[in-house]
C-alpha cells in the first residue's frame, strides 16, 4: 500500500496555497455546472446517489486503506446515521423545533459518531482479521436488531419523513431534486475537504503508521489502539454524514441500508477505485455507480459483470483503477505521455470486441437458459436474432476468438510502447 | 423431555454439518493464514452440482462425483487466482474470496435462476427410521450424523496416523522446513484447498435436499461457518469440532424453546407497563428468544474476540 499523495513542498505561503486549491476550486466549479449540463431529473438523483456513495467510500478507506482495518460492517454507521436523521426529521416535523434542513446531516454525522465510540471502544484493540471478524459480528448484529427493534428501525419498511418540512432556508425548500443536489453536492465538498485535511494532519500520518508498522510505532510511544480508535469513530462520523444525505435524499431508511450486502458493496467500491490512494475511493463510486445504473439498464445480468470486473481487479491490478492512472506517472514526468495514445487506442478496439462478445456470450447463454419455452427470438447490441440458431453462436464466438488473438498478438507492442515511454531518452540531458 | 432429545438430535445434525464445512476453513486457515469468505459458496456449488448430477445419475453418484468437480474447481482456483493474491498480502486475499462468492452466487443464479431447485433427498432414505414421543426421525438425518462422523474420523486418521498427515502438519506449521526436506509445499497447500472444499461440496450434497437448494444458501450459512471457526479458534480442528456442536444446539435450542423477554422480566418482578402503544420500549417487551436466536452466534463470536481473542476451546497463542 503506497501513499502517493503529494509531498509538501516549501514554496511560498501564497503560491502554495494557490497551487493545492486549485483542485478544490475545480471540483467546486465542475460540481456547481454539472446539473447545467446533465439537467434531466434521472442524471441528478444518480449524481446525488454518486455523491453519497463518495462520502461513504472515502470514509471507509479512512480504515481499510489509511488505517489497515478491513471492515465488514461498516453500513451501519452510515445506517445509523440515516435513521437517526430520519427521527430528527419527523421530529422537527412534529414539533416544529428551528432546525434548517442543510445541518440534518450533522445528526447523522454524530449518530455514527456515538456508535463508533461504543464498538471502536472494543474492536479497535486489534487490527487484521480479528477487527475484522468483529466488525462482521456486531454488522450482523446491528443488521439484525433492526429488524427486532420495528420502533426505531422501521424494520423492512424502514422509516420515513419529509424533507420539505418546516422553514425554508433562504427562500429554498427542497421541493426539486436540483435544490438538494446542489446541498449534497457543498456536504460533499465540505467533507471530502475534511477528509483530505485529515490525513495531512498528524493523526492522520500516524494512522499510516500504525497501518504499516504497529509494533514500531508502539515504540515511538504512540498507542497504537488510540491512533486507531480516532481513525474509527471519525470514519464512523463521515459514514453517518453520508447516512444523512441518504435519508435527505430517499426520504426513507429501511433495514437493508446496514446488511451486509451494503458493507459488501462499499469494500468492493473502494478497492475497485484503489485504496492505497486518496483519489481512489472517488474514482471507485463514480464508476461504480455508473456501471450499475447503465449495465442494469441494458442486462439482468450487470451483478455477474460487476462481480467479475471486481475479481479481475483483485488479481491483476490490486492497486484498484486509481493505481492503474498512477502507474502513468512516470511517463507523464518525462514527458512521453503521448507515444502511448496510439498503441492505446490500437490496442482498445480488439480488447473492447473481445469484452462485448464475451457478454454476448453470457446473454446468450442465459437466454437459452431462462427465456420461456419457444421463445428463441433475443435482441442484442440493436440486433434480432435467434439466440438457439448455431450461425449466430458461431458468429459471436468466432468474432470473439478472433479479437481475443488480436489481443494477444498486440501484446508484445504495447509492451515495447510501455517500456519506450517509461526511459529516458538517450539523446536527452 | 422428548422436545429436548428431538431438539439435541436436530442441533446434532445442524452442528455436524457446520463442522463439515468449518472442518476445511480451519484447515485452509492455517494453512494460508486468510479467511476463504468463498468456503460457503464452494459449498453452495456442491448441492446444485449435486442436484444437476442427481438428475441425470441418482442421488449416490451425485454424492461421489459433486465433491470431486468441486474439489478440482477449489484447488484451480487456489492454483491460478488465490496463489496469484497472495502476494499482496492478507488483504488483498480476503478481498479475493469475498469477491469469489459474490462471483459464485452471481454464476449459480445464472445457470440455475434465482428461485428454489427440486433437489430431494433419496427415495431409499424417504422413511422415518423411529420415533419419540411421536416426533419422527426420518433416516436422512441418521444419515447425515454418520456421514459427518464418517468424515471427522478419516480426517483424523489422515492427519494424524498417515504419512501424508503428518506432512500436511509439518507443511502448515513449518512450510519452509518441509520444502528444504524435499516436498513440494506448494502442491501440497493446493491439495489441502482441494480436500477442504471437496468437504464443502459434500456437506452441500448432503444439506442441499433438506435446507433447500438456492442461491441465498451460501450467504446464509457463510457467515455462520466464519463464527464457528472464530469461537472454536482459528485453526484448530478439535475446537470447529466444540464450537459447531456448541452453535447448532444454541440455534436450534433458541428456535424451539419461545421464551421472551416480558416473561424473564416479569418473573424477576419487573412489571409491564400496561399501555405499551406509544411507548418507545414496545419492542424490547416483545423480544422473544427465537427471534435473537439467529443473532446469538453473532453475539457469542464478539464475545469470544473481546474476552478471548484465541477462541473457546484454546489455551495456546494463535
Amino acid at each position: 500500500m503506497t501513499d502517493t499523495t503529494p509531498q509538501m513542498t516549501d514554496t511560498g505561503p501564497m503560491g502554495l496555497r494557490l497551487k493545492s486549491a486549485m483542485p478544490w476550486l475545480c471540483a467546486a466549479l465542475l460540481l456547481l455546472i454539472l446539473p447545467q449540463i446533465f439537467s434531466a431529473n434521472a442524471t441528478i438523483t444518480l449524481m446525488n446517489q454518486m455523491a453519497i456513495t463518495i462520502i461513504f467510500a472515502l470514509a471507509y478507506n479512512m480504515l481499510l486503506g489509511q488505517g489497515g482495518m478491513l471492515s465488514f460492517g461498516h453500513a451501519v454507521f452510515m445506517g445509523l446515521g440515516g435513521v437517526f436523521a430520519v427521527h430528527v426529521m419527523s421530529y422537527v416535523e412534529a414539533f416544529g423545533a428551528p432546525l434548517p434542513l442543510p445541518l440534518l446531516p450533522l445528526f447523522g454525522g454524530f449518530a455514527g459518531l456515538l456508535l463508533a465510540c461504543v464498538i471502536g471502544s472494543f474492536s479497535t484493540r486489534q487490527a487484521g482479521t480479528v477487527f475484522a471478524m468483529i466488525s462482521l459480528g456486531v454488522g450482523e448484529l446491528i443488521a439484525a436488531c433492526s429488524l427486532i427493534f420495528v420502533t426505531f428501525f422501521g424494520g423492512e419498511t424502514g422509516v420515513s419523513a419529509d424533507r420539505t418540512y418546516g422553514l425554508p432556508v433562504f427562500g429554498v425548500e427542497f421541493l426539486r431534486q436540483s435544490e438538494v443536489y446542489y446541498l449534497i453536492a457543498a456536504w460533499l465538498l465540505l467533507s471530502v475537504f475534511l477528509m483530505y485535511l485529515y490525513t495531512r494532519t498528524p493523526m492522520g500520518r500516524m494512522a499510516n503508521a500504525v497501518r504499516d508498522n504497529p509494533e514500531r510505532a508502539e515504540f515511538l510511544g504512540y498507542s497504537a489502539r488510540w491512533v486507531r480508535f480516532y481513525s474509527f469513530i471519525f470514519s464512523g462520523f463521515f459514514a453517518g454524514i453520508a447516512g444523512g444525505l441518504f435519508a435527505l435524499n430517499y426520504e426513507i431508511m429501511t433495514s437493508e441500508s446496514m446488511s451486509l450486502v451494503q458493507s459488501g458493496k462499499i469494500l468492493l467500491i473502494t478497492f475497485l477505485g484503489g485504496m492505497g490512494y486518496f483519489v481512489g475511493p472517488i474514482i471507485g463510486a463514480i464508476v461504480f455507480t455508473l456501471l450499475t445504473t447503465v449495465l442494469g439498464r441494458y442486462t439482468e445480468l450487470s451483478a455477474l459483470y460487476v462481480g467479475t470486473v471486481f475479481v479481475l481487479t483483485v488479481m491483476y491490478c490490486p492497486r484498484g483503477l486509481a493505481g492503474l492512472l498512477m502507474m502513468h506517472e512516470p511517463a507523464y514526468r518525462l514527458g512521453k505521455l503521448r507515444r502511448l495514445v496510439a498503441p492505446y487506442l490500437k490496442v482498445l478496439i480488439p480488447v473492447l470486441v473481445a469484452t462485448l462478445g464475451c457478454a454476448a456470450l453470457f446473454e446468450m447463454l442465459f437466454h437459452v437458459r431462462h427465456a420461456p419455452p419457444g421463445d428463441h427470438e433475443m435482441r442484442l447490441y440493436w440486433v434480432t436474432f435467434d439466440s438457439h440458431s448455431p450461425i449466430a453462436w458461431g458468429i459471436v464466438i468466432g468474432v470473439t476468438l478472433l479479437a481475443i488473438m488480436t489481443t494477444r498478438a498486440l501484446i508484445p507492442h504495447i509492451k515495447d510502447a510501455w517500456h519506450d515511454a517509461n526511459t529516458i531518452d538517450k539523446g536527452a540531458s | 423431555m422428548d422436545l429436548l432429545l428431538v431438539n439435541l438430535i436436530d442441533g446434532l445434525v445442524t452442528g455436524l454439518l457446520l463442522f463439515m464445512l468449518s472442518a476445511g476453513l480451519t484447515l485452509i486457515f492455517s494453512m494460508m493464514g486468510v479467511l476463504n469468505f468463498a468456503h460457503a459458496s464452494f459449498y453452495m456449488l456442491g448441492a446444485y452440482f449435486g442436484y444437476q448430477i442427481s438428475l441425470y445419475m441418482g442421488f449416490w453418484m451425485a454424492l461421489v462425483c459433486a465433491p470431486v468437480i468441486v474439489g478440482f474447481l477449489g484447488a484451480v482456483v487456489e492454483r491460478y487466482g488465490l496463489r496469484r493474491v497472495h502476494q499482496h498480502g492478507h488483504v488483498a486475499e480476503l478481498i479475493f474470496t469475498f469477491g469469489l462468492a459474490l462471483l459464485i452466487e452471481e454464476a449459480v443464479q445464472f445457470f440455475w435462476g434465482k428461485s428454489q431447485v427440486p433437489f430431494m433427498p433419496p427415495q431409499a432414505l424417504d422413511f422415518a427410521l423411529f420415533s419419540i414421543a411421536g416426533n419422527a426421525v426420518p433416516a436422512y438425518k441418521v444419515f447425515m450424523i454418520f456421514v459427518a462422523i464418517a468424515i471427522f474420523a478419516g480426517l483424523l486418521f489422515v492427519l494424524t496416523k498417515t504419512r501424508i498427515g503428518m506432512i500436511i502438519q509439518a507443511a502448515l506449521s513449518f512450510p519452509r522446513t518441509v520444502e528444504a526436506l524435499g516436498h513440494n509445499v506448494p502442491l501440497i497447500f493446493m491439495c489441502v484447498f482441494g480436500v477442504g472444499t471437496a468437504l464443502a461440496a459434500v456437506a452441500g450434497v448432503i444439506a442441499g435436499p433438506v435446507l433447500g437448494t438456492f442461491p441465498g444458501m451460501a450467504f446464509a450459512l457463510g457467515s455462520i461457518v466464519f463464527v464457528t471457526i472464530v469461537v472454536g479458534g482459528l485453526g484448530s480442528l478439535s475446537g470447529a469440532l466444540y464450537a459447531s456442536l456448541l452453535i447448532g444446539w444454541i440455534t436450534t435450542f433458541a428456535a424451539s424453546y419461545d421464551v421472551g423477554l416480558a416473561d424473564i422480566l416479569n418473573a424477576i418482578g419487573v412489571d409491564q407497563p400496561l399501555d405499551m402503544r406509544n411507548s418507545p420500549w414496545r419492542d424490547f417487551w416483545s423480544i422473544t428468544l427465537s427471534q435473537v436466536g439467529p443473532i446469538l452466534p453473532y453475539l457469542l463470536m464478539v464475545l469470544t474476540l473481546i474476552f478471548r481473542p484465541h477462541g473457546l476451546f484454546r489455551k495456546g497463542g494463535l
